[in-house]
């Protein structure tokens, strides 16, 4: 690779359930392509997952920016949802609000934001109610 | 032992093999953010989940193939994404804990 950062963007739609995931593996596709080490493409594509997931759920849906640099790659998800009212709790194992139907597919066990943090080496978190949620996530390289 | 060996040796059924690959471990679990966050790459996930998203999970944590337990099993559609994707997937009638001692001896 060589100075230049990569940009890829992808939409995240809301109202499908069942396919959520597809930008994920979209990313990892794209991330093999340019030669990225397996353990690497692993995290950011299970941590860029979560993400995506918690769009769809919670948020009827966003959109994905990654870029990629030599050193890292950067996962931005934005969306318009409701927001989350707090952060320090939405950040705990365990924790979710997840709807039943949803539960019953295997989600909604309170610890996509946990595996976000476990998986990118620096995670931040901006959200306000009403407005949306925006999740940067870096991954070393 | 690779997914194809273990599933002639238990007699498991296989409901695709698009990509046989050696099994270096196992993890048992029907949430997915706990697979995700715990399975290792080249696990065998043994699970009773059987709707679309597994799929999307078993690429991403690099599982090397689903086993699906209890006599459930994939829908013709999901076994076509399944062989597309390039997933493993087995079923057997055994209940999940069967299934992990299954795999324990080949560890
Ligand atoms: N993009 C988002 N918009 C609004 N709320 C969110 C978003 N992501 C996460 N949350 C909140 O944080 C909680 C915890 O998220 P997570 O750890 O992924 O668990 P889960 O998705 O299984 O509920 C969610 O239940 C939800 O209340
Ligand atoms: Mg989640």
């Amino acid at each position: 690779m060589d100075n230049n950062i990569i940009r890829f963007t992808y939409n995240v739609d809301g109202t499908d359930f069942t396919s959520a995931g597809q930008a994920s593996v979209m990313l990892k596709k794209n991330l093999r392509q340019l030669g990225i080490s397996p353990d690497t493409i692993r995290r950011a594509s299970i941590a860029m997952y979560e993400g995506e997931i918690n769009m769809v759920i919670h948020a009827d849906g966003g959109v994905a920016e990654i870029e990629v640099s030599e050193e890292c790659i950067t996962i931005m998800l934005k969306d318009s949802g409701p927001g989350i009212k707090d952060i320090n709790q939405a950040m705990q194992e365990g924790f979710s609000t997840a709807p039943d139907d949803v539960r019953s597919l295997g989600f909604g066990a309170g610890m996509g934001l946990p595996n976000m943090k476990r998986y990118s080496d620096h995670m931040e978190i901006e959200s306000e109610l009403g407005v949306g949620t925006t999740i940067t996530m870096k991954i070393n390289i | 032992m690779t997914v194809s060996e273990f599933a002639i040796k238990h007699s498991l059924k296989t409901l695709c093999l698009p990509d046989d690959r050696e099994i270096t471990g196992g993890y048992v679990g029907d949430l997915l953010s706990w697979v995700m966050g715990r399975a290792q790459s080249g696990d065998a996930w043994i699970t009773i989940m059987s709707n679309q998203n597994i799929l999307a999970v078993a690429t991403l944590a690099d599982v090397s193939c689903i086993i699906l337990g209890e006599g459930v099993t994939l829908d013709e559609e999901l076994i076509k994404t399944a062989n597309d994707k390039g997933i493993n997937v087995l079923a057997s009638e055994a209940d999940t804990f069967k299934l992990s001692a299954m795999l324990a001896c080949e560890l």
